[in-house]
Formats: C-alpha cells, structure tokens, sequence
C-alpha cells in the first residue's frame, strides 16, 4: 500500500479524462471534447493541457486553444473554467497556478471558456476580454504632469488607505468575477480598478469623473447588474473584496447627486 | 439623455431603486405584523376591525398606502427587468458544471432572487384578492361598536384560516419571503455603499434574524387561527 503511495508520488501518474470545450470561432457552434491523458501531481495546470497538446500534435490534431503569458499568477491571461469555477477548485489560485495534486488520479475534469455576453468566445478556452480594457480605458489613469518624479513620500498616505489601495490593485484583470457571476456583472473587476485610484490621494483629483466614467463603460458592454451574490470575491484568484462594490455603489451615487460631472 | 434619468437607468442606479424599495416594504411588513397581531386578541375581532377601519380611512395612511402599492410594482417590474438583462448579460451558454460558491450570503438564494420574488408576487396578488380587495369593495358584514358601523374584515380572516388550504398556502409563502429576505436585507446596505467593518457584521445579523422572526409571525397567525377553530 506504502509502496504503491511512494510510487505513485515519485512518478506522480495521474490518469485523467478531460471534457474539453472545443469551438472553432465565434461563428461556429462548440462542442465538448473527450480526452485522455496522463499527468504528474506535480504539473500545473496549464502543464497539464500543454501534455494534451503535445498528444495532439502527434496525432495530427489541433491542440486546444487557451490563453497564457507570465504562468505565475500575474498576468491574468490563464481564464477558464474548471469542473464549474473560474480557475478552477483552490481558493484564491490562478489556472496557472493550480497543480494537478488538487485533483485525483481517475477524476473526469470539464473545461469551459469564460461565459458572458460580453466576453465572446473566439477559439476553445479563449475569449475576448477587450470589454474590459475599454473599461480601463474611460477612467482607469490619473493625469499627471511628465517631468521629474516627485518623491514617493512627499505625499503622506495613512498606512490601512495605502493596504486598501493596494489590495485593489492586486486586480489582475482576469474576468474570472465576470465568469462566476451568474449575471455576468463586471461590478468587482470595476470597482477593484476604482478603489485602487479613489483610494489615493494621486486619484482622489479625478475620483468622481472616474466612478462615473467607469461605470458607464462597463453598463455599455453590457455586463449585468450585481445582486450581491459574492461569487466574485469567492472566486477571485486575487480574493479582492466586494467591500470595493459597496465603495464604488457610494462613489457612483455622492458623484451623480453630489458633483457636477456627468458621464 | 437627462443625467438623472441616466442614473436611474445605469446599473447601479437601477439597484439602488431595488434596494430602496425593498428596504420601504421590509419597513411596511413590520408594521403589518405589529397590526396584524391584534387579530390574536381574544375579543372576537374589535381591536383588528378598528384598526382596520383606521387604517383604510386615515388620509395619512391611506396617501401611504398608494405609496406602498406603487413601490410592490416598481420594486416588481424592475426585478423582472433585472432577472431578464441579467440573463442576457450570461449570454445563452451555461456551464456544463454548476457550481456557484458564495463568501458573504446563500449563493442559492441569492441567485433566484428573481424567481423568489415572482412567488411573493403571485402571494401578494392572491393575498390581496381575499382581503384587501374585500375591505376596499365594502362586501364585508358590519359590526356595531360604539354604535359606529365598522366593516368585520376580522370575520373572512377567520374564515380562510379555517380552511388547511389556505393555511398551508400562507404558511409556505412565509417560507419564500423568509428566503427573499435572508439575502435581499443585508444585500440592500450593500448596494446602498453602507458596507463597514464595524457595522455590517450586525447588519447581517439583524437581516438574518428579520428574515427569520417577521415570516414566522405572519406565519403564527393562520396556525393559530386554524387551531383554535378546530
Ligand atoms: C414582501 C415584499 C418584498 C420585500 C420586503 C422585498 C425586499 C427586497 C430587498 C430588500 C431586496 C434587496 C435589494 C438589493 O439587493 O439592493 C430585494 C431584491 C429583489 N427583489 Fe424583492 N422584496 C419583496 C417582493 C418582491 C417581489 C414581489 C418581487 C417580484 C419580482 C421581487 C423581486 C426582487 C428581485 C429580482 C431582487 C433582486 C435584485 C438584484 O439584486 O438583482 N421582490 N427585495
Ligand atoms: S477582481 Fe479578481 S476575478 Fe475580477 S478581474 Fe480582478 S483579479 Fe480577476
Ligand atoms: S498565465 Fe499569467 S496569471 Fe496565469
């Protein structure tokens, strides 16, 4: 028993069958796909597949799209959904982050794209998250004067502010709030991108110009509306908080009634 | 397009319509209980009758009564607007795996407050058929108090509560209120921007306990009524 334990851990053999969501382009229907394939708990993810690809390759088949860049965790480019969660099952992890040793030798692993109107799919696993980066677009930047730069503490900032602040920008754009939100609603990626400029005082200039713009970007993309649900946060690889919705809900309104900005 | 009505139409502003709403008819079903309580009193309906009475004839109450009416429709019709731009927004593919997980409520309930709260409508609807409409139309018996004409809406009341039937149908429609409240309480703060950490903690408490505590009042009245009468 001890034995075959040690073996398997050493060679770290995991027999897998992945349903794999093929789909040619944005045009064409999609489909699951049945594979097989073997991996080592030690492999993440994205390893995983990419022994799935090699596989493919030799069989003269197209490999399955899916998007990558840094494969530490910090590009948010990995999206896609795991047995029904972004990012599959370990809290607070990207794809490319998570390792097979959170799966069992025998387990039947379904992939999926990123679902939501706004992110369509253009190949397999890959999806147009571009709906974000206009959102980013509208307000996600201060205006600053080039020049020398000013001295990083010339500005005192309260140290909880500056940890809040941060903690927004941790946001690493991933959209996986947009695939577990069952309304598709892009309020915790948005807000973690307001909170991390209102919160300083560099953003504080433009606070409500931002909120406003942000906001109204994100309803034209047509991402739906929060019912406060939290599968957000409860999915977010970075664990952002949907305080930062509550703080964006207040921004948004004292802006609209109590500024002379519209957006 | 007018700044305000731009507001009221972007997706924060038509929450914060939600949560407005939502939060005026957790306000009213309170006092509804409280009023509705006198229907226990054992002195064959006076106190409910006269309250009754008060209640349909007071301008003030009567003004906020179409206040009330007006909000159950608004608060209605945008919930169904949200639960269909919503779906929308989903696009038309789901998950072949579902598997919502929630940190900071039911993701269960929280996720059919759309369906929830089309019961409570159908509940509403029914509800006020029998004894709302009943008051307003005046085919109610009288009873004399005082030697004033009062409407005995007590006696209808008595009358469906001795039926299982509708007993039940009250009783299982508190259950559905009681879970469109348990998220639609606290989530109301939350879309307001009222989220602190020293506050919402209670707030998710006292949404909890309200959830719990007002549909079992209401709920208390037909069992009571049912067995008494049996
Ligand atoms: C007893 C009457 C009712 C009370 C006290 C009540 C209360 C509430 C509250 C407090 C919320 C939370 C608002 C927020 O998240 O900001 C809510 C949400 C909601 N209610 Fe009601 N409600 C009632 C009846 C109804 C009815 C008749 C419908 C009919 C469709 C309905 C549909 C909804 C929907 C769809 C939401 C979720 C909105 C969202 O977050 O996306 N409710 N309700
Ligand atoms: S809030 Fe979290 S889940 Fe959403 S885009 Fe940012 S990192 Fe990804
Ligand atoms: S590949 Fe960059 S976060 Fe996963």
């Amino acid at each position: 028993m001890l034995k075959e334990k040690l073996k398997k851990m050493s060679h770290g053999n995991m027999n897998l069958t992945l349903k794999v969501w093929r789909q040619k382009s944005g045009q064409h229907k999609g489909n699951f796909e049945t594979h097989k394939v073997q991996a080592s708990e030690h492999m993440s993810f994205l390893e995983m597949l990419d022994v799935l690809n090699e596989k493919l390759i030799s069989e003269r088949k197209t490999p399955v799209a899916f998007e990558h860049d840094c494969r530490e965790g910090i590009c948010g480019s990995c999206s896609m959904v795991i047995n029904g969660q972004p990012h599959g099952p370990q809290r607070g992890t990207t794809t490319c982050q998570l390792h097979m040793r959170q799966f069992n030798d025998g387990d039947v692993i379904a992939i999926e794209p990123f679902r939501a109107a706004a992110f369509p799919v253009i190949k397999d696993l890959v999806v147009d998250r571009s709906a974000f980066d206009r959102i980013i677009q509208s307000g996600g930047y201060i205006s600053v004067n080039t020049g020398q730069a000013v001295d990083g503490n010339s500005i005192p900032i309260e140290k909880d502010l500056s940890g809040q602040a941060f903690d927004a920008a941790t946001c690493i754009g991933c959209g996986a709030c947009v695939a577990a939100c069952p309304n598709a609603s892009a309020m915790l990626f948005t807000s973690a991108k307001v909170s991390h400029l209102n919160l300083l005082p560099q953003g504080k200039v433009e606070a409500a110009q931002r909120v406003l713009s942000m906001v109204n970007q994100m309803d034209e993309e047509g991402f739906g509306m929060c019912s406060n649900i939290t599968a957000c946060e409860a999915e977010c690889p970075k664990e952002i908080s949907v305080d930062n919705i509550a703080r964006m809900n207040r921004e948004y309104i004292s802006a609209t009634l109590g500024s002379n900005k519209t957006a | 397009m007018n700044w305000f009505t731009k507001f009221l139409t972007s997706s924060i502003g038509r929450k914060l319509i939600m949560s407005l709403t939502g939060l005026f008819l957790i306000v009213f079903l309170l006092v509804h209980l409280i009023g509705n309580l006198q229907l226990l009193i054992p002195d064959g309906g006076e106190a409910f009758n006269l309250y009754a009475k008060f209640m349909t004839t007071n301008p003030v109450i009567k003004f906020t009564s179409y206040g009330l009416y007006a909000f159950i429709l608004l608060h209605a019709v945008q919930g169904w607007l949200l639960w269909a731009k919503n779906r929308k927004a989903r696009g038309g593919q789901g998950y072949a795996v579902q598997a919502t997980r929630a940190t900071g409520t039911n993701a269960g309930i929280a996720k059919r407050m759309g369906a929830l709260g089309t019961i409570v409508f159908i509940f509403l609807v029914i509800h006020m058929g029998q004894f709302w409409f009943k008051m307003k139309m005046g085919d109610l018996p009288v009873q004399i108090y005082d030697g004033v004409e009062v409407n005995d809406l007590y006696a209808p009341v008595k009358a469906a509560f001795s039926n299982i039937g509708f007993v039940l149908f009250y009783v299982i429609s508190m259950l559905f209120i009681g879970m469109h409240l348990m998220h639609g309480f606290q989530s109301s703060f939350q879309t307001l921007g009222l989220n602190h950490q020293k506050y919402t903690p209670f707030i998710k408490f006292l949404g909890n306990a309200y959830a719990v505590l007002i549909p079992l009042g209401f709920a208390l009245i037909p069992i009571i009524f049912f067995v008494k009468n049996m």
